[in-house]
């Protein structure tokens, strides 16, 4: 399955990247496995921050929880808390 | 509703012309109230604009002093009133912009004892503010007290923006249930933002305010709308409420504001002084020096032999690291030093120092002749 990643705020910079075409062999994923896998396969070194509670995802620009189901050309952001003003 | 004079009919009048507002609007904005929280860069446009819109009392929470470093964004002041209290300039600025508007200045830093009696006296709610725990205080309270808050944020290119009300819509715990730990959140003064992103962002704050205001259009009431400015695009995400919210939801926890704890990782780091590292690098003795700032920032002004590791790559970094070895840890002022401190730690460093003010206390006491930023 093809997912389209998007990142925001300072994920963008703590993983180097503010988009990417993800390509899993598994044909059934959820937001938490998509999660766990970039940090783990696509982010080995920094991917740890992907796992924070605090960082929100989103399918399909709707608000997703962890066992949403991920499909075949889904798009899912990750926004973590930002506080600046 | 009181009678505007000639004055303030023409002030208004391209308000007044528009059928959505006409003079009955207008005096609904006369007899409103608005509390900002924080006037700085987000706060700068809110005010400016309500100030202007003849929003009848305006209401300021700030205890800051104004820094050559904030004119870049926070349009309110100019360089002239460097080193003036923020609260006292933006009050004689705003009198000017509108006399008829009265101007509350709150000099004071927001806690749970504080936050409610405060929240109380204002129709509509604004978050201008740059740090967690003010952004909880100001939620707790809008929500325990009923009132709407207009929340927004901004880093570097990026902002978002969205109303909390509820029960009408989730507020921020619904999104964010705790705060996140320190360490992973970089500020407007470490991440950089450029200036007019809170231009941009407070200038929708002040827009949803006017419209809580005269019940106009679609406030973004359970919407977060994300803003960025290097694609300008905006992207719009439906939030909902959190059944189980811990201040909102449908057994809460939460019954009154109640501070952050301290942050945690800020204890215990052991200091050293600028003058005390001068003398070990002078003797020759002084451990390793690591600068965990960006590299834009290194080329700027960086303390001699130091090492370039940023905090935002430091776990990669960390394994060229010898974690026996002693180093001493520097930023721009000390912040990110101590979340770096935090870091390494964690990953079973033992002999660490943070310098005390970062290069900034090195460029003070040291080396005068090295630029400051």
């Amino acid at each position: 399955m093809a997912v389209r990643i998007v990142f925001f705020a300072s994920l963008r910079e703590q993983l180097a990247c503010s988009s990417l075409d993800w390509e899993g062999r598994s044909p059934q994923e959820t937001v938490a496995s998509l999660r766990e896998k970039l940090a783990r396969e696509q982010f080995p070194e920094s991917g740890a921050v992907l796992l924070a509670d605090t960082v929100l995802a989103a399918v399909n620009q709707v608000m997703a929880q962890p066992e949403q189901a991920v499909a075949d050309g889904d798009e899912v952001a990750f926004f973590p808390p930002v506080t600046g003003g | 509703m009181t009678e505007l004079s000639p004055d303030e009919l023409l002030r208004y009048s391209r308000h007044i012309v528009m059928p959505e507002i006409t003079l009955a609007g207008q005096q609904t904005l006369m007899a409103s109230s608005v509390l900002c929280v924080g006037a700085g860069g987000l706060g700068s446009p809110v005010c400016l604009y309500l100030a202007a819109a003849g929003i009848g009392r305006l209401g300021l929470v700030e205890f800051d002093t104004i820094d050559l470093s904030n004119i870049q964004r926070q349009v309110l002041y100019d360089t002239r009133d460097v080193g003036q209290p923020k609260l006292d300039t933006a009050h004689a600025r705003l009198s000017q912009l509108n006399p008829h508007v009265q101007i509350d200045a709150h000099a004071l830093r927001l806690a749970a004892d504080n936050v409610m009696p405060l929240v109380k006296q204002y129709d509509v709610i604004v978050d201008g503010s740059d740090n967690f725990a003010t952004r909880y205080l100001v939620n707790d309270a809008a929500v325990l007290s009923g009132k709407p808050l207009v929340h927004a944020s901004v880093f570097r290119f990026e902002g978002q923006i969205t109303v909390f009300d509820s029960p009408r819509g989730p507020c921020y715990r619904c999104l964010f249930p705790e705060p996140p730990p320190a360490e992973l959140v970089p500020s407007c003064a470490e991440g950089g933002v450029l200036g007019m992103l809170p231009g941009i962002i407070g200038s929708m704050q002040a827009l949803e305010v006017v419209k809580l205001i005269l019940g106009l259009g679609e406030p973004l009431v359970g919407r977060l709308l994300l803003f960025d400015g290097l694609s300008a695009q905006w992207r719009e995400l439906p939030a909902q409420r959190a059944p189980d919210c811990a201040l909102c939801g449908q057994s809460p926890t939460i019954h009154e504001p109640t501070d952050l704890p301290a942050a945690s990782w800020a204890d215990g780091a052991p200091r050293i002084s600028a003058s005390e590292l001068a003398g070990l690098l002078n003797a020759g003795e002084a451990p390793t020096v690591i600068d965990v700032r960006e590299p834009q920032e290194y080329a700027i002004a960086a303390i001699p032999d130091s090492k370039l590791l940023p905090l935002m790559e430091l776990s990669i970094h960390a394994a060229s690291l010898d974690p026996g070895k002693p180093y001493i840890l520097t930023c721009h002022r000390g912040g990110r030093s101590l979340k770096a401190f935090e870091q390494l730690r964690a990953a079973g460093f033992s002999n660490l120092q943070v310098l005390d003010g970062g290069i900034d206390a090195w460029a003070e006491q040291i080396d005068p002749e090295m630029r400051r930023y």
